[in-house]
């Protein structure tokens, strides 16, 4: 864009040329061209707020980490690596299936467009459930912060049958902090899961329609950013919940 | 008046509700906000009343403090922000650089949904029975002790927030995006340089603010303890959060300010503005330095002594790209042909006040007397010389300038003028006394006070109402202007920017056809050539 402003003829001829085709060019803009990259660029500065946003987050959990490491690193202990490293697993293929809808879309395959869209969801919702499984299991221990928040594994593990350094009352306490950042960090991201999977069915009927196979791929496109940015964000959350500094006791 | 324009291209309630085009969302704009604005000024005049005896006599200390938080809140959240960049910048950014709308027209007709929505929240929090934490929702009086309609409030705020991110973005990519061909970056008036800087700060500052009030929304529904000292939180971090956007959020207020203050300062001097780069760059710089001062806001609050120290020293970085504007205007009047009309005088006004307003800032930077001065009126003072005496000064001087563009019609001359200078005055009378207040020790947030403060209270009340008057004024001749001003024409200021070279009211895409920009901003002498060749080409 930059170039062509450089040199007005050439933008002002490619304008001329270039005559609108599509039903979704938007009378405002001055080529198709511009249109879509407006669309991706919003995108991505959209995308930037979603990083400040959790970035209000990271820094909460950076604080409180380095003021309760013994505790953090107790409440850590209680997540599961199986199911944490399965889901990653899982979202990570949802937005492999992503980009190959992008890939359809941009090759104009209508059957294989709705196909990976479909995979996406399906994927997506496994991670959801998983994720609802470790939620349940948080609940049945007592370990949702709140009233019925119980730190009596934390104090006492071998009672429980767990081979971990035992905290005193007050650090014990803490691991609600570590709770608190736990459901706030991944509830928010399984919010932006959620409305992704509601867009993806909105997506998925419209790809239906052909909505998306006749070279306007746009909204596919600023999707499938947004979905690897849900991606992304998952991608620091577990190893900074379920993985980092586990087992001091190992040392 | 020319026959086709935005305004009655469509009729109807609803081709205004349902509408994409930028302009008609900059009025609908202007209208709420002007709403929003006396709803503001109206706590503003309670407040002033009851100071006017050292008794507190007028309002129980319980309604004083949501007196001063709704003031607060509205002003912020709802005039503040938006007022410049929603309005003006809104109806011009597009027309400055030769676009037909902004890049998303629904995106920004969502904001203005937004932005309502958020307004009917927050009256509706007011009308149940208000809110009392200051606008600052400081922890754990918010979370913890406090039973008034904290989290309706905050969920308006949370709103008006995505409201103005949508805004920002919607900037961003606009300028980025849908420059006319020649539109260089050093070719754009500096109005939009301005809102560029802007625009990045809304970007990346709100969504903080955000993800703030959802954590003590939480606090205060579920009861997690992020900001709550008895379960390990620490209130100060929602201190450092909020304030890393509400520092920037002075910046967003004043930025479009500083965008209105070039432009009206070049036209009525007949130069280009001096130092074009230079003035470009400071508006990127106060962006860039105004996401690293937000810790002088907590210098009493107990963080450490050595980022204090580092955090002053950043503050008063700020005051140089500030002071570059000054000067550069000063430097545009040198041997400039000035006249002095309303919209001059307005900026005349924001250029002596605005300087007050920053230097008591650097007063406040400095940490022996932050702390000597912080928590009392001369805090008030500063900050409503920076937004009052500053942000409102330009934004009348805005309306002004471009009311002929946006209407087609003049406003009265002689009555603006007289707006101007009872606001000018209004103002003084109201702002000086608080900063005298303050250096003697008078706390804010306080609905009584000792004796000896009386004399420059009732001084201050008396500006008040002053200033209330300036306020009035504008809104009743401008509404007369609708119907009975005179026809304006093209170019009544005789200015430079592509805005002013179509038909006012513009046509809904705001061109016949998309201009090439093939001069450079502020050049004067391209635009009298091209008045000599359309005139020798009609004659």
């Amino acid at each position: 864009m930059d170039s062509a402003i450089a040199n007005p003829h050439l933008d002002h001829d490619a304008a001329e040329h270039e005559h609108i085709v599509l039903p979704q060019h938007r009378h405002h803009f001055a080529t198709e061209e511009q249109q879509r990259e407006a669309g991706s660029f919003g995108m991505w500065l959209f995308l930037l707020t979603e990083i400040m946003f959790f970035g209000g987050l990271f820094f909460a959990y950076l604080l409180y980490r380095n003021w309760y490491y013994d505790a953090f690193v107790a409440a850590s202990n209680q997540l599961s690596i199986p199911l944490g490293a399965s889901n990653t697993a899982i979202l990570i293929t949802s937005g492999f299936f992503m980009a190959l809808a992008v890939w359809a879309a941009e090759v104009r395959k209508k059957t294989l467009l709705v196909i990976f869209l479909i995979f996406t969801i399906v994927f997506g919702l496994a991670f959801l459930g998983i994720k609802y499984v470790e939620y349940h299991e948080k609940y049945e221990k007592h370990h949702i912060p709140g009233a019925n928040f119980d730190v009596s594994e934390f104090i006492n593990p071998s009672a429980y049958g767990l081979n971990e350094k035992p905290l005193p009352p007050d650090a014990a306490q803490k691991t609600q902090m570590f709770f608190f950042l736990y459901f706030a960090m991944t509830g928010m991201h399984a919010l932006h899961m959620i409305i992704g999977i509601g867009l993806l069915f909105w997506l998925l009927a419209r790809a239906q329609r052909g909505d998306f196979t006749n070279g306007y791929v746009a909204p596919i496109e600023n999707f499938g950013l947004y979905w690897h940015f849900v991606d992304i964000v998952w991608l620091f959350l577990f190893p900074l919940l379920y993985l980092i500094n586990r087992h001091p006791l190992a040392h | 008046m020319p026959k086709k324009n935005f305004i009655n291209a469509e009729h109807g309630l609803l081709s205004w509700l349902l509408t994409g085009d930028h302009k008609r969302i900059a009025i609908l704009y202007l209208i709420s906000i002007t709403v929003f604005f006396f709803i503001g000024g109206a706590f503003a005049g309670l407040i002033r009343l009851e100071l006017l005896t050292p008794q507190g006599d007028l309002v129980s200390s319980d309604t004083y403090n949501k007196l001063f938080t709704m003031h607060g809140v509205i002003m912020v959240f709802l005039f503040l922000v938006p007022s410049v960049p929603a309005t003006i910048g809104n109806f011009l950014i597009p027309m400055m650089i030769g676009a037909r709308d902004l890049a998303f027209p629904k995106i920004n007709l969502l904001s203005w949904y937004l932005y309502i929505a958020a307004g009917t929240i927050m009256l509706t929090a007011m009308a149940l029975g208000g809110v009392d934490t200051g606008w600052t929702f400081t922890t754990p009086l918010s979370t913890h002790y406090l039973n008034t309609h904290v989290l309706t409030t905050a969920v308006a705020v949370f709103i008006a927030g995505f409201s103005s991110i949508f805004t920002g973005l919607n900037f961003i990519v606009t300028i980025h995006r849908m420059r006319c061909p020649g539109m260089t970056w050093f070719r754009m008036p500096l109005f939009v340089w301005a809102h560029y800087a802007a625009s990045i700060l809304m970007v990346l500052g709100t969504p903080v603010l955000a993800i703030t009030l959802v954590l003590v929304g939480m606090e205060r529904v579920f009861g997690i303890g992020v900001f709550d000292p008895t379960k390990g939180g620490d209130p100060l971090l929602f201190q450092h959060l909020f304030w890393f956007y509400s520092h920037p959020a002075v910046y967003i207020m004043i930025l479009p300010g500083m965008a209105v203050i070039s432009e009206v300062v070049s036209t009525f001097s007949r130069k280009r503005v001096f130092g074009y780069t230079a003035v470009a760059f400071s508006s990127v710089a106060i962006a860039l330095f105004g996401f690293f001062v937000w810790e002088h806001h907590m210098f009493i609050m107990g963080v450490s002594n050595y980022s204090a120290l580092v955090f002053s020293l950043l503050t008063m970085l700020v005051a140089v790209p500030s002071a570059i504007k000054i000067f550069n205007w000063c430097f545009t009047l040198q041997q400039g042909s000035i006249t002095f009309e309303t919209p001059m005088l307005y900026a005349f006004g924001f250029m002596g006040l605005f300087t007050i307003g920053g230097l008591t800032g650097v007063f406040l930077g400095s940490l022996g007397m932050d702390i000597q001065l912080t928590e009392t009126y001369f805090i008030v003072a500063h900050f409503h010389f920076v937004m009052v005496g500053g942000m409102l000064m330009a934004f009348l001087a805005g309306v002004h300038f471009w009311w002929p563009k946006m209407t087609g019609r003049m406003y009265p001359e002689s009555l603006s003028k007289l707006a101007a200078v009872v606001t000018f005055i209004g103002f003084n009378l109201t702002f000086m006394p608080q900063f005298i207040l303050g250096y003697l020790g008078m706390p804010r947030r306080y609905h009584a006070y000792p004796q000896e403060f009386q004399v420059l209270n009732v001084l201050s009340t008396a500006g008040a109402t002053v200033l209330g008057v300036g306020y009035l004024l504008p809104v009743l001749y401008l509404a007369w202007s609708l119907k009975y001003g005179a026809i304006a024409g093209d170019n009544p200021w005789q200015a430079t920017g592509l805005e002013w070279q179509t038909q006012s009211p513009p046509l809904t895409e705001n061109f016949p056809e998309i201009p090439i920009m093939d001069h450079e901003a502020y050049d004067y002498e391209w635009l009298e050539h091209k008045t000599q060749h359309e005139v020798t080409h009609v004659g």
